[in-house]
């Protein structure tokens, strides 16, 4: 493997007496899509906070391209890091005061100062590529979960980021809008975007991920290709876990 | 079976259903009560007029003519409190929005301080910062050699506009903190800076939010207009004690200060109201 794009040695996190992280470390290609699973509480969520700085780990080193994020100190090196790692969050997190349009188009406008014209272009692209094509004017009130969230990755998109990080994007939706945003991320994922996914929609990692981790009580259990992890899981702990939900 | 909107509970949320029910335009019953709260008020004015004539001494103009001679001062000075109250709202809104602002400051020092100050004036009485004012100020300053004024009413109404100002202070913060963190947390994802995440995401939410509470610091403010009567500003109390002591007729004192009472009703309840329904209008929406 060549060098990695994303690499995580040993962190650890705590909140006052909890420990969420015990020393979680691995590598991500650039290109690569990997799924991170586990049951509740496992600290998956923190581990993608850690990656863009939301939250700062106490101890370990995480290294995101040419941005070292556990030496980040000031807020030009955060927005520099932010540029390039974008995260779509479980309740979608649009801005109710704005439009489709403008929640997609207000980011590299006003942070990235790009030309106005050129970013309305993209932002119309990128919603025709969410399928979203039509819904420019409507206020996130406007749209059903399934299509905020899809507005949101297409938020995400617009800033070109060289990695996303998907924080179990589909929890708060039903069954039948689930499906319309996985389709969304698989084509994400076979363009080539390095992508980290939280989720807990199995049968989605096993598809769409190249390598699959599982956490529990801070610490990466087992981890592996999907259709090997899934299968043959080595791990007691994993098989109980994968027993309960598949 | 009784129909689910025929129910009725102490629980709001299963009153919800009766909001739907057929026969009763909303329009209708929301103005049945500033309706019934108006015509009780002119009632006890036109009762007070009649009390009045019932007790006046013969040989002395009718209570009404009386009133209505002095009518035009005494609205003089209400315009004046209203003037008053205009001015005080716009100085303690500008003030507070910084000092609101300032309480959400990221630096320790400059949070405290805003802290200290907004519940410093939140919680002194009006009529005492009034009286601080009007005594602490000096009645003209120099300005590069030209002497400037600093009249009564000056005083009175920057008096006025501290508290407004630690009311604003306290509306803004608690709007901007209302906003949920996602908010936060998904601009600073897309590089915003803390700055502009507050001027473009976070304040423009907010303001819906602040502004049933800001009409409502306004019409409490109206209302404390006349604490500028203490301190001997000629607004519409200081006017109306003037009028009646010219006048000498004791029986004057009730529909003289009816009318004063009038006024701000029917200058306050509508603002209440509409405050009233904006709340509803921004409730629950996020």
């Amino acid at each position: 493997m060549s060098e990695p794009y994303i690499s995580v040695k040993d962190i650890h996190k705590s909140f006052g007496n909890a420990e969420v992280l015990k020393g979680i470390s691995f590598d991500i290609a650039k290109g690569e899509a990997v799924c991170i699973i586990g049951p509740s509480g496992s600290g998956k969520s923190t581990l993608l906070r850690c990656l863009n700085g939301l939250a700062t780990i106490d101890r370990g080193s995480i290294r995101i391209g040419p941005h070292n994020v556990h030496e980040i100190k000031t807020d030009q090196e955060r927005i520099a890091l932010r540029k390039d790692v974008s995260m779509v969050f479980q309740q979608y997190n649009l801005f109710p005061h704005k439009t489709a349009l403008e929640n997609i188009m207000m980011a590299p406008v006003h942070v990235l100062k790009q030309d106005k014209a050129e970013v309305e272009a993209r932002a119309h692209a990128l919603l025709k590529k969410v399928r979203l094509a039509g819904k420019e004017s409507h206020f996130p009130g406007e749209l059903s979960g399934g299509q905020q969230q899809r507005v949101a990755i297409a938020r995400s998109l617009a800033m070109r980021p060289s990695v996303m990080l998907f924080d179990e994007v589909t929890s708060a939706l039903d069954p039948e809008t689930v499906k319309e945003v996985l389709v969304t991320i698989r084509e994400l994922v076979n363009d080539g975007l390095t992508c980290v996914l939280v989720t807990h929609e199995m049968g989605f990692a096993r598809e769409v991920a190249e390598h699959v981790y599982f956490t529990d009580e801070g610490v990466i259990v087992e981890h592996g290709k999907p259709a090997a992890l899934f299968a043959n899981p080595q791990h007691a702990r994993t098989k109980a876990f994968l027993d309960q939900i598949l | 079976m009784r129909k689910l909107y025929e129910m009725s509970s102490d629980l709001p949320v299963l009153n919800l259903a009766a909001l739907n029910r057929p026969g009763t335009p909303a329009g209708a019953a929301r103005f049945e009560p500033s309706l019934v709260h108006a015509l009780l008020l002119v009632t006890c004015f036109a009762a007070s007029i009649g009390i009045a004539q019932a007790q006046a001494a013969s040989g002395h103009p009718s209570v009404l003519t009386t009133l209505l001679k002095w009518a035009p001062l005494i609205l003089k000075g209400f315009v004046f409190n209203i003037a008053i109250s205009f001015l005080a709202m716009a100085i303690g809104t500008f003030f507070g929005m910084f000092l609101g602002l300032a309480q959400i400051s990221l630096l320790r020092p400059v949070r405290k301080g805003a802290w200290f100050a907004t519940h410093f004036f939140r919680n002194a009485p009006w009529l005492v910062l009034l009286f601080y004012c009007m005594f602490l100020l000096p009645f003209k300053f120099t300005l590069f050699g030209t002497t400037v004024p600093f009249p009564d009413w000056m005083k009175a109404t920057l008096g006025l506009s501290l508290p407004v100002m630690a009311n604003v202070s306290e509306i803004v913060r608690g709007a901007i903190q209302s906003i949920p963190t996602g908010q936060w947390e998904s601009a600073s994802s897309l590089a915003f800076t803390r700055r502009q995440t507050l001027w473009m995401i976070i304040l423009p939410q907010g303001v819906k939010r602040m502004l049933p509470p800001w009409m409502n610091v306004y019409c409490i403010l109206a209302v404390g207009t006349v604490l500028a009567s203490v301190v001997g500003v000629q607004e519409v109390m200081t006017l109306t004690g003037d009028a009646l002591s010219s006048e000498n007729r004791p029986e004057l004192l009730m529909p003289f200060y009816s009318f004063v009472l009038l006024l701000f009703f029917a200058y306050c309840y509508p603002i209440a109201r509409w405050t009233v329904a904006m709340e509803k209008k921004y409730a629950v929406k996020i």
